[in-house]
């Protein structure tokens, strides 16, 4: 019992930043209707944009995650100028965007590979150690510990989280994001900038998927240029199961999928935990598309 | 002609790894020509290459054998992955394949840890079991393949392909791309079509499996990752797939290109990112098309005049 509430723990804020990572993926699904498989790689690069400003310019870690926003928010709106605007002038099919977006991702990580082995001669670096708390929080009652780093990642996450909610449901440009994402034409017809609205969703997706690379990184240290990998799939798992677009599904989906993780690694060790999760994207692809909470797509089309 | 080739920095492995990229693009050919975005063909490799190596490194079978062997298990695995599968359709299809790559590759390293614990729990006793080799794969693997073979089973593709157009099971693919419920309403039947192709595509990437395990001689499930499934898409995409020649040139020169120009391996991904964001963004089409050719040397000579 005692490792499994310390299990719990550790898949809470594991989940957080796999939510943080999914709800990018939802917001230019739910906007676009695009998977935007390049994510993965600005995750990778949250974390490398976080590993410069605290190693090699020592940067604290508030700085760290504003370089890492804007930066990886900057990232995503060039993906969009270039790998998805053109295509979607020419009216190319949802296929066509999904390999520019496989160009734009292998592009991505093998330049930030390059980076890695310029900066550190290694495609490995770590987190300077010395700058994140690690204090450990005990809790005596339950027996659970948590280090200091793990509880702030999860309240920066949540904080996010309904910030980005109020964003999309009670402020204007929320307002307008929701009419394009509705029906894009009638959206420019009512006098709404659909391109400033796509450059702003993929800005804020691409922000949230820099935070969560920095995430990743402050909570495991060690980090390299693939380990937008290890989320990518994962990521996919999460608004699949939350459905695809919907931006609570996300949240839900990341939290579901790290829960998952978490209990397979106890019952049948760690090799197998991505293992389940796939076979669980599996079957709800062919069983459950529209994830727990979505709508068949037929009526949303 | 070889020494010609080999100034270039082409030596007879690269050749020989260029003509296996070749027909990796044939067998996404056959799922993109009918519509279907399928990632799956790396793992089909995947199968293809550690059954061949299994039966040439265990019971000492001839290339042959291992061939027929690697390319029907392929095939014969894909036909209750597609028939589920491919009732999604692009996004959802594609990252439905992309899920099946993944259990493949986690299958095949975690294969021998798993028989090991069942034989423990059966005996009670620590066994070591090694078969699949877990992360580091099948090692020292006999060299078979030569370049003959590799040219001759791109000549019997092609031949076969060049066939299939123009049989009416060639033009019902064809169909299903332009437009499925019309394909429907002809009297076409679609799903079967798309899992007789899927399983075409997996028997090709099972053969291109077995060719590649027994050219590189040691084989790691990392092989046949994510990586391998858009190095494939890029093969299909550069040269295009309005007919069976592009995927041939795409995968001849995607794999030959960065030879010739030496670049260091670092830059490989950062060429083969910029080579499928460019094609698709400017030439849809693919390379090799005609059509788009004509057009865009009118418009050159349109903006000269």
């Amino acid at each position: 019992m005692d490792t499994f509430l310390q299990q719990a723990t550790n898949a809470i804020s594991l989940g957080a930043i796999y939510a943080l990572f999914a709800l990018g993926y939802a917001l230019v699904f739910s906007i676009l209707g695009v998977l935007n498989l390049a994510h993965s790689a600005i995750f990778a690069w949250g974390a490398l944009i976080g590993l410069i400003v605290m190693l090699n310019l020592g940067g604290s870690i508030p700085i760290a995650l504003i370089a890492a926003i804007v930066t990886c928010g900057l990232i995503s709106m060039a993906l969009e100028v270039f790998a998805f605007r053109p295509l979607r002038q020419r009216n190319a099919a949802r296929i066509s965007q999904l390999i520019s977006s496989i160009g734009a991702a292998i592009f991505l990580v093998s330049l930030a590979q390059i980076v890695y082995i310029r900066l550190y001669n290694n495609s490995e670096a770590a987190f300077p150690r010395a700058m994140i708390p690690a204090d450990l929080i005990v809790i005596e009652a339950l027996n659970i510990r948590v280090t200091l780093m793990r509880v702030i990642v999860l309240l920066i996450a949540l904080a996010l989280m309904v910030v980005l909610q109020l964003l999309v449901t009670r402020s204007r440009i929320g307002q307008q994001m929701r009419a394009v994402s509705f029906n894009q034409r009638i959206a420019a017809l009512l006098g709404i900038n659909v391109g400033r609205i796509y450059l702003f969703t993929f800005f804020l997706a691409g922000g949230l998927a820099g935070v969560a690379g920095l995430f990743y990184g402050l909570v495991f240290i060690q980090v390299d240029p693939f380990i937008g990998d290890d989320v990518a799939l994962i990521g996919l798992t999460a608004i699949v199961l939350g459905g695809m677009g919907s931006i609570q599904g996300a949240v839900v989906g990341g939290f579901l999928v790290a829960t998952i993780q978490t209990i397979s690694t106890v019952l049948g060790g760690s090799d197998y935990r991505n293992a389940v999760v796939f076979l669980l994207l599996f079957l709800f692809l062919l069983f459950r598309p529209q994830g727990l909470f979505g709508q068949p797509e037929s009526s949303r089309a | 002609m070889l020494e010609w080739l080999s100034s270039l920095g082409i030596t007879e492995v690269v050749l020989q790894l260029m003509l296996i990229s070749a027909i990796m693009g044939l067998s996404i050919y056959f799922t993109l020509y009918t519509g279907m975005f399928s990632l799956a063909n790396a793992a089909f490799m995947a199968i293809g290459a550690y059954v061949g190596a299994l039966l040439s490194t265990q019971l000492d079978q001839p290339l042959g054998v291992c061939l027929i062997a690697g390319a029907l298990i392929a095939g014969l695995i894909a036909i209750p992955i597609g028939w589920p599968v491919l009732r999604l359709r692009d996004i959802y299809l594609a990252i439905a394949t992309i899920g099946f790559g993944e259990i493949v590759r986690i299958f095949l390293i975690n294969f021998d840890n798993v028989i090991a614990e069942i034989l423990r729990n059966q005996t009670g006793e620590r066994v070591r079991y090694e078969l699949l080799g877990g992360a580091r794969g099948i090692r020292t693997i006999p060299t078979y393949t030569e370049t003959w073979h590799l040219i001759l089973f791109v000549l019997i593709l092609t031949f076969l392909i060049t066939r299939l157009h123009r049989s009416r099971f060639g033009r019902a693919m064809a169909a299903i791309r332009q437009d499925e419920k019309a394909a429907a309403n002809l009297g076409i039947n679609v799903v079967y079509v798309k899992n007789v192709v899927f399983v075409i595509g997996a028997v090709i990437a099972g053969a291109g499996g077995v060719f590649f395990a027994h050219l590189i001689r040691n084989i790691t499930p990392s092989m046949f990752g994510f990586d391998r499934a858009v190095d494939i898409l890029a093969y299909a995409v550069l040269g295009g797939v309005t007919s069976w020649i592009g995927p041939i040139v795409g995968g001849l020169t995607l794999t030959g290109i960065p030879e010739i120009l030496r670049f260091s391996q670092d830059y490989r991904g950062v060429f083969i990112g910029l080579v499928l964001l460019l094609i698709i963004v400017y030439f849809p089409g693919g390379l090799i098309n005609p059509t788009a050719w004509r057009a865009f040397w009118q418009r050159v000579r349109r903006t000269h005049a």
